[in-house]
Order: structure tokens, then sequence, then C-alpha cells
């Protein structure tokens, strides 16, 4: 890189996440002046063209991509309309460890007399609370399952290509072309259409506002520049944004900050969950990159320095802090923006060209906490290209992850989606699946499987706190056998599910009514031609998921019970109960059997493997299929984020040996150790699950560096990536272990039995090795020595 | 497919045991008794018992399943019943070698084929020696060639002609260990002598096209230019021979040496510099021998 954009990367990474009160002021002062005058859609769009209008803008030294959604870098704002901090969230924000936000006196005094007072009450938090019934609370409490749209709005939304080929002032003529078409007589919804048309129209008027403003800014600086060519640049910024996103790009340059300028617009109008992302980038870019490099307006260096400005944006935007338990669940500054490299055209054919290397070699280059990034391979990816993608993967920076494009295309078309728009999809946030720029698919939460364990060994009461959650299904004692035991579970899994998708349709009809997204309709397809908002079923395709989490751990559980208590009789279910009540106090024999003797998920091990299918057939067939409140169904998919450390706080010791309060396992990856015969059984493991049934799955593999060596350990990660996706494997991301890490397993080895390490050929565990064989194989490590 | 092995270890994902990603079946049980063997458990032909002390917690179970009273010291020897690796509930004592019959290795092996076909990858046989078992040898190698498996042998060449040639024909790569050259040095290290060796390396690059010859190098052992030259010269004679793989000593063996229980060895020769590694790799190079070091 550049000095230029070392210096900004460097600035976006030296920024202290802060928060900013200036939205929470700007949306409050327009409500207070404007409630009950317009209906919701033209209020919501007024509003939102008013903080277009009003927010300071800002453009720094050196920048050629241009927007921020806050006053300035890492200046955050927040979204009181659907949470609104008390001023003891602000207090935990600005003082915690970890993931800080700082939040300054007038922050603090603007919410305690300005934000709090009108929006206590008011916020979709405080309302959706207020009308979830009882035993939904009482489950969301015990940690059973977690709430997006408590506190952020429907989103997780990726776009297609429809901005580098038109500008909103088309998208306006369409927008007027379906108020023009309305028909009053007969349509009884057409006043709906109307409004939320009207509120359409408004939000586009409200970004060509925005980037007006910008292009005002950058002109009168270049009034003042005295460098001549920075004057130059910022003439062409004016230049940029007084054509897009108004029109189409005509450039490389355009087409970027045209992008830019729509996703700070989406995620200006609302927070939804997992911001907003570019989706295909290097497919979007390429005809202007070839056509700048034909004539000559545009060089490969400059193509790299604009991505990497571009870069740096994403970077710029922490996520708005959450609170809470959603705070507990996912605690990182990231946004999980994530662009998809590689992959499928509509037709079919491979995606990957050189903008997809070149974008390769930016996230190597910037290796940013944001975007993510993640490659896409299919049957017709070259394996020249997914090796390129390993060697940035092998620098441990744990991205690009990677996705199975057949299966991401296989998933969509059992969900009913036509082929084009199956392949023109991929994957956002970390590893869900949509068919970008046209479908709303809401993630809704995550839901606790061991837990769900838990109340079946406890008469569905919660041993926690005591507290009957859950239907009587039989005290330890009464399960003669273990189906008694597994139709117990399935029936404290059918009670909770119930809950859960209760509980998502009234937080879906309550979006709906209150909080539409305008803007993000204009971007969605099919909502112009409906006259229908992107939370009220105006997307082509609508599907709402639940995040299952623990499959491993449950496996693990499951399997110990089996073996243990009808198999080989060890102790009877009372005792067994007794001893997880006990936290395994005074039966330390006993855990390390339930650790190390019984089968696990992870080892290719059919009598685990066996089970990990029935519990995930199980829970499809309790949820897939479903209708949600707009039109679509609701799917599955198993992932956790970080939710795993906040579900294993809630749970009590487990029948795997688990001890009580550590983590659960995470996404699809085994319980962490108890995978001891390679990657390649892991793999197989995981590919017993039918992937093509979710809407995602997520698979973490840790390597050492010493594995990864050389062209061979390239060629050797490949094949393994191949074969996870000839069965159907959905995602698999590699993470190097550093030799921090290693020091962390020589000093934990109960919590890294995984930890396979490789010598001149041979490879062990690493726990099992002498501290000598260790230390030699830190020092290797750290000298970053081939193996 | 009813036959039966001594098997001490499958293992997945070896990507150093031939072409693509593989597993290796290893054999237990070897004629040789080689100073610097990786793999001490593989030498005896007969189930052994380890004891890994880091992961052991002390909670007496072995001890009080042991029939003999060996573990307590008060009694007979200990058998290697396994009364013990059951009782444990860590794994610290656990038994290396069990039977499997051919059915049971080709249906592990079988597991990875996916990975296999991905990689042009499949089956390594290898040790101890798998020639010290040669029916069960023979009959797996013949059920995975069925099953359509890419089959490698890996072995020290001491054993009958006849064996090694009929292995050989179902094997589609032969990992050929060369040790070193002068006969005395030979048996002195590894407690053969090396004639039967060399002829049976002749006679097999005259049936097999596709060899693999594997040379350890130890300190003190074979780390000299004229042992390599000599090598070297010897499988430049043999139109056979694809490849020469320089593996450089490591110390795990001793590892594993004392979890079997066995008094720590005097034998420990200091690790060889990466030009020294260049320098023996050399008089392969000169007779235009594709050669590699590790792998």
């Amino acid at each position: 890189m550049n000095e230029r954009t070392a210096r900004l990367r460097q600035e976006s990474l030296d920024a202290q996440p802060a928060l900013s009160e200036e939205r929470a002021l700007l949306v409050t002062k327009f409500y207070k002046a404007h409630e009950g005058k317009h209906s919701v859609p033209v209020m919501r769009a007024s509003c939102f063209r008013y903080l277009c209008e009003h927010k300071p803008i800002w453009l720094g030294e050196g920048e050629l991509i241009v927007g921020e959604r806050g006053p300035a870098p890492k200046r955050v704002p927040t979204y009181p309309e659907l949470t609104c901090h008390t001023l003891e969230d602000l207090r935990i924000l600005n003082s915690r460890e970890k993931t800080r936000y700082l939040v300054d006196p007038a922050c603090m005094d603007a919410y305690e007399k300005v934000v709090i007072p009108y929006w206590k009450g008011r916020s979709m938090r405080d309302r959706l609370f207020a009308e979830l019934p009882g035993a939904w609370h009482e489950a969301y409490g015990a940690g059973i399952f977690t709430e997006f749209m408590e506190q952020r709005a429907p989103g997780h939304t990726v776009l297609d290509g429809k901005i580098y080929s038109r500008g909103l002032l088309d998208f306006k003529a369409d927008i007027a072309a379906s108020l023009a078409a309305l028909d009053f007589v007969r349509d009884p919804e057409a006043y709906d259409r109307r409004e939320e048309l009207r509120a359409m129209h408004i939000a586009c008027d409200a970004v060509i506002l925005f980037a007006k403003r910008h292009a005002d800014l950058a002109e009168s600086m270049a009034g003042r520049e005295g460098v001549a060519k920075r004057r130059g640049e910022l003439l062409k910024i004016a230049e940029v944004c007084r054509h897009v996103p108004a029109h189409a790009p005509r450039d490389f340059h355009e087409a970027l900050q045209s992008y830019w300028f729509c996703h700070l617009a989406v995620i200006t109008e609302l927070n939804g969950w997992d911001a907003f992302s570019p989706g295909h980038l290097d497919h979007h870019l390429l005809p202007f990159y070839r056509r700048g490099l034909e004539g000559g307006s545009l060089t490969e260096e400059g193509a790299r320095e604009l991505l990497e400005a571009f870069f740096v944006k994403f970077n710029n935007h922490t996520a708005p802090p959450k609170v809470g338990v959603t705070a507990a669940e996912s605690g990182t500054y990231t946004d999980f923006a994530n662009i998809n490299l590689g992959g499928l055209l509509r037709d079919g054919s491979d995606g990957s060209n050189e903008v997809s290397r070149l974008l390769l070699e930016v996230v190597d280059e910037m290796h940013l906490l944001q975007p993510s990034s993640n490659v896409q391979i299919s049957r017709k990816t070259p394996d020249a290209f997914l090796k390129h993608a390993l060697r940035v993967v092998r620098k441990g920076y744990g991205f690009p992850s990677i996705f199975n494009a057949d299966a991401v295309v296989e998933e969509q078309l059992r969900q009913g989606k036509s082929i084009e728009d199956a392949r023109e999809g991929g994957c956002s946030g970390c590893v869900e699946v949509g068919a970008f720029g046209k479908e709303a698919y809401i993630l809704t939460g995550y839901f606790n499987l061991p837990k769900i364990l838990e109340l079946a060994l406890h008469d569905g009461a919660d041993p926690l706190t005591g507290r009957q959650l859950g239907p009587h299904t039989g005290k330890p004692d009464a399960f003669a056998s273990f189906e008694a035991l597994f139709a117990a579970f399935s029936a404290q899994l059918a009670h909770f599910v119930e809950i859960k998708i209760a509980g998502n349709m009234l937080v879906e009809r309550m979006y709906a009514a209150l909080m539409p997204a305008p803007f993000l309709s204009v971007l969605t397809d099919d909502c112009i031609g409906k006259g229908r908002d992107y939370n009220v079923g105006g997307a082509r395709y609508n599907n709402t998921f639940i995040q299952f989490v623990g499959i491993g751990t449950i496996t693990d559980c499951l399997s110990a019970l089996k073996r243990s208590v009808w198999e080989d009789g060890l102790l009877p279910l009372p005792e067994f109960v007794a001893a997880l009540d006990g936290n395994f106090e005074g039966s330390e024999p006993l855990r390390q059997r339930l650790v190390n003797k019984t089968p696990k998920y992870g080892n290719d091990d059919d009598f685990a493997d066996g089970l990990m299918v029935r519990v995930f057939e199980e829970i499809f067939s309790r949820v897939d299929g479903r209708p949600n409140g707009k039109g679509g169904h609701f799917r599955v998919e198993m992932l956790p984020t970080t939710c795993h450390v906040y579900f294993g706080s809630k749970t009590g010791a487990t029948p795997d040996g688990r001890r009580a309060g550590l983590p659960l396992s995470e996404g699809i990856s085994p319980v962490q150790g108890a995978d001891r015969r390679g990657p390649t059984a892991v793999l197989r493991s995981a590919g017993k699950m039918d992937h093509v049934k979710t809407g995602g799955t997520l698979l973490n593999m840790k390597f050492t560096p010493q594995v990864l060596a050389g062209e061979e350990g390239i060629e050797a990660l490949s094949r393994l990536v191949r074969g996870y996706f000839k069965m159907d494997g959905h995602h698999v991301q590699f993470n190097v272990v550093s030799a921090a890490a290693l020091r962390e397993a020589q000093a934990h080895p109960e919590r890294h039995r995984d930890l396979i390490v490789r010598v001149a050929g041979y490879s062990d565990y690493f726990c099992d090795l002498s501290a000598a064989l260790q230390e030699e194989i830190i020092t290797r490590t750290e000298q970053g020595a081939p193996g | 497919m009813n036959a039966r092995g001594l098997i001490f270890d499958v293992q997945r994902f070896s990507v150093h045991d031939g072409p693509g990603l593989r597993t290796t079946v290893f054999f237990k049980g070897c004629p040789l008794r080689c100073a610097w063997c990786h793999n001490p458990e593989s030498q005896v032909a007969t189930p052994e018992v380890m004891w890994s002390e880091g992961r052991c917690i002390r909670c007496g179970a072995c001890r009080e399943a042991c029939p003999t009273g060996a573990i307590a010291g008060e009694g007979i020897p200990c058998a290697a019943c396994g009364s013990c690796a059951e009782a444990c509930p860590t794994g610290a004592r656990e038994m290396v070698g069990r039977e499997m019959t051919v059915a049971e290795v080709v249906g592990e092996v079988q597991r990875d084929r996916v990975f296999y076909e991905e990689s042009r990858g499949g089956v390594t046989f290898s040790g101890g020696e798998p020639l010290a078992q040669p029916d069960f040898l023979l009959a797996c190698l013949d059920a995975c060639r069925r099953e359509g498996l890419h089959t490698a042998l890996d072995t020290c060449g001491y054993a009958p002609a006849e064996v090694l040639l009929s292995a050989a024909r179902l094997s589609d790569l032969i990992l050929f260990d060369v040790k070193v050259m002068d006969s005395a040095l030979h048996e002195r290290f590894t407690g053969g002598p090396n004639e039967m060796i060399m002829e049976n390396l002749r006679a097999l690059s005259e049936v097999h096209p596709n060899l693999w010859l594997r040379i350890p190098v130890v300190a003190g052992v074979n780390d000299d230019v004229a042992n390599m030259a000599a090598v070297a010269a010897l499988a430049a004679a043999l139109p056979a021979v694809r490849r020469v793989n320089l593996l450089p000593y490591h110390d795990l063996g001793s590892e594993k040496a004392l979890r079997l229980g066995r008094p720590r060895s005097a034998f420990a020769p200091h690790a060889l510099s990466g030009d020294t590694l260049a320098r023996l790799a050399d008089p392969f190079e000169r007779a235009g021998l594709a050669v590699q070091i590790g792998g």
C-alpha cells in the first residue's frame, strides 16, 4: 500500500470507538416536531431526509472515498427509536474493559435531558418487551434463546448489481410508475402502497441530497487547498458525488462511491442486524475495471488505492453498541459487512476474475477487522483461485472464510428461488445465505440446544434457578430407555420452538407496522413493484432464520448418556444427573471417563454422528417451512457468533463432561478438544449433516503453521476444502494457531486437546507432547519455520 | 476378509507417505531395531501398554483393575491384557496394538475416500514392517485394490524376496527405506545386515515401475557425503526410483519410548542443519534424481 493508504489505515486502527449523540438528538427533534402528522412510512422517510440534510459531513485529510455515518471515523451513532440506552448502559460502555465505547459528558447529558425522556416507553425495545408474553421472557432470561430485533432492526441484507447500472433517479422513475399504476378502486391496500412509495421517493431524494452535500464540501475545500494534486482530487470527489448515486456510475471510482453512499444510507436509516454488504463486489466492479484500464483512465495501482480507501471506510464503521443479553452474546466491534469473491454468475459460469484476485491482495495488505471477506468456491472455480485465497488464509487473519458456492445455490433452490437469483446470492454476516438484492432474510436469534436437554433432565425445570420453564416431561428415574429421554428432549424442544416462533411473529408484525425501511426497500427487489416495504414482505423472497447453537455439545451429551447409562450400565440416570447438579465435584473419574472414553462428534464416529444427525433432523422438522409473518418461511441455521460463550454461562454441567458455565461448542464444530482423529475426520463428521437443508452452517478448524507450510501445505488444505464441499459442506474457516496460542495450550491442556502439531512429517496432539518438545515447537512457530 | 493382523495406528490425513491425502495403516512388529526409530511402539509384535504421565490423575483405577498385580509391582509381570487401559478414565493408560480384520481395515480406510479422490491420494501400509504380517498385508492390499484405492507400501525391505514381490504386485507405489550402505554399520544401528535389503531393492526395481527411496538422516550414522553418494549411485542405476526423500531425524520417538516404560536411550544424535541436509542432497541432484528434504 502507498503512504497515503498506510496513514488512513493507521488512523482508522488508532481511532477509539466513541458514541455520538448527534443522530439521537436529530431523530428526537424531528419526532417531537412531527409525531402524528404523517403515515408511518412517510414519517420514517422524512426523518431519514432530516438526518441526511442536517447531520455534519466529514471529509478527512487525503480521503478518496468519502462519507461517514457519524460526525467522524469511529464515532458511532445510536438509534433510540430502536433501543434507547439507559444512563447505566452508557456508563458501562464507557468503562468496560473489552469493546469499550467512549461516552463523553455531552452525550450523557443529551441522553439524560433529551433522548431518554422522549424515547423511554416509545422505543421498539420497550414496546416489544411490553408485548411479548411472560413465557417468552422466562425463556429469554434463562438463556434458552435470544432475539436480535429487540435492539436492532431486521437487516442482514446484501446488495446485488442494480446500483451499478442505474441511479436513484431511475429508481424514482420506477416509483413514480408504481404510484401512477395504483388502483384506488379495486385495491384495498392502495393507500398503504401509496404511503410506502411516497416514502421511498423521499428516501431517494434524501440520499441524493446527502451526496450533494459532500460534493459542496469537497468543492469548497478544493477552493482553499494549496496543493495542486489534492485540489484535483477534491474536485474529482465533488464531481463523483454530484453524479452518484443519483445517476449510474461511469467509472471505477464512481462505482465504489455509489455503493458507499447506499451503504451509509441503509445503516443511517435503521440499525439493521449485521449492517449491509456489497455482495459480489468483484463481479460488479469488473466492467468498470476493464473499461478503465482499456481507456487509460485507470491503472491497477489506482484501482488498488481506491479499493483500499473503500476498505478503510468499512473499518471506520464500528457496530453500534448493544446492551444487556445481546451485548453478552455478540460482544464485538465488527458489524459483519462481508465481501463475496469468486462464486458463480447468473448464467452459471465461474465468477472469479482479475478483480477477485486484486481484492484478495487488498484483503491481505489491509487485514482490517472490517470488512470481512469470503471466497465462494464452486466446482467451476479454478484451483489457482482457491489456492490464492488459502495463501492469504495461511497468514492467520482468520479470513477469507471459504464457502461452497454449489451448496449455497442448492440451499436456495430448496427454498424455492430461481436458479439465477440463487447463483447471484451468496453469504453475508458470518455464513448466512441469501439472494442478494432480492431477499429479506431475517436472523431472529440464537437457540441453546444443550439447555433444552438440561431441562429434559430436570423435568422441565431450570436447575440454575429452580424455576419450572418447560412442560413436565419426567424425572430422571422415569426414563426406562434412551428413547424415552430423547422423547422428553423432543417435547421440550417443541415447546420452546413454539415460544420462539410466536415471539418472532409478533416482532415481525410490529416492525412491519412501526419501523418500515423505505430506502432499503428501494434497493430490494420487488418492493417498488409491489409498493411494499422490506419489513412488510416487499422483497421477492422472505425467509426467517433461527440460529441453533451447541450441536457438538448436545451430540456428545446424548452420546455419553446413551453409552454410559443404557449401554454400559456405568451408572443410573438419577446418579448421573446428581453428578451434573454437583458440577462433578467429587466425581472427577466419572467426568474424565465422559470426556475421554465416550464417542464424540468430530471423529467420524457413526455412533456419535448418528445422534448429531438425529438432533439436526429434529430441529429441522420443527422449524423449516413454517410460515412467517411476511409470506415467507422459517428456516434453520447452525451458527453461534460468540453466543456459545453466553449460552454456556447460562448452562450447568453437561453430560459430556463439560463443567458448568464453560462455553458450548460453536457452530457445527466439535466440542473444543473432542476431535482426536485429525481434520478429515472432522470434515466427515460435519458432512453427515444435510447442509442443503440449512441457511448456513459454520465450521472452524485450527492448524499450526507447520501443517500449512509450503506449497504442499496449500495443496493439502485445498484438497480438504474440495473434499468437504463434495460432501455438500457449506462453509469452513481455517485459523492458524500462533505461538501465543500454543503457550495457552501448554498452560491449559484440557481446553486444547484437539491441537495437532506436525514435525518433520509426523503429527501428534500438542498436549500429549513433553514440555521440551512443546518448547521446540513453540520456538519453531515463533520463527515461522516450515516443518 | 476375516484374516486378522496387529495394527497400532490408523492415521488419517497423512501427507508425507505418498502422493495426495492418505490414510496410513501402521502394522505392529518389525524385524529391525533401528536406534533412531521414531515409532518405538511399532517394534514388538504383540500388544503393549503405554502410560502418558501427563494425562494421569492418579485415581488408582488401573491398579485396582490389574489382575496380576503388575501395576502395584507385587505380582507377576504385565501380560498386556488391557484391563488397566479399559479402566483408565483419562486415556493415560492405553493399549498399543489391536487386532483388526481385513474388512475392518478396509472399512476404516474407505472413510476418507472423498479426500483421496480429490487429491489423488490413497492408502499407505507402513509400520513396523508390514511385510512381517504377509498374509494379512496381501489380503489388505488386494481388498483396497478391488475398491479402486491407490495403494502404497512403506517397507524396510528386510523380508523374504517372494513376500516383497508379491506385495509389490498389489502396490501402486513402494516407499523403500535405505538406511546405511555399509552393512556392518547397518547391522550395528539396526540389528540386521543390509545385503538382503539391497538384493530385494534390485529385484524389486526390475518388476515394479514406481519406487521412492526414503533415507532417515541421522547424525553420526549416515550423515556423510560418501554414504549418500553411494546411495545416489545405486539409485541412479535403478530406473524405477522416481524420488528420494531425505528424512531428518527427530526426537518424537524418545517421548513414546518413555511412555512404553523403556529406559531413556543413550542414542541421542544432534539435529542436522539445513546446510548439512542440502549438502547431503547434492549427490542425488548431481545424479539427476528428484530429491526432497522431509516428506
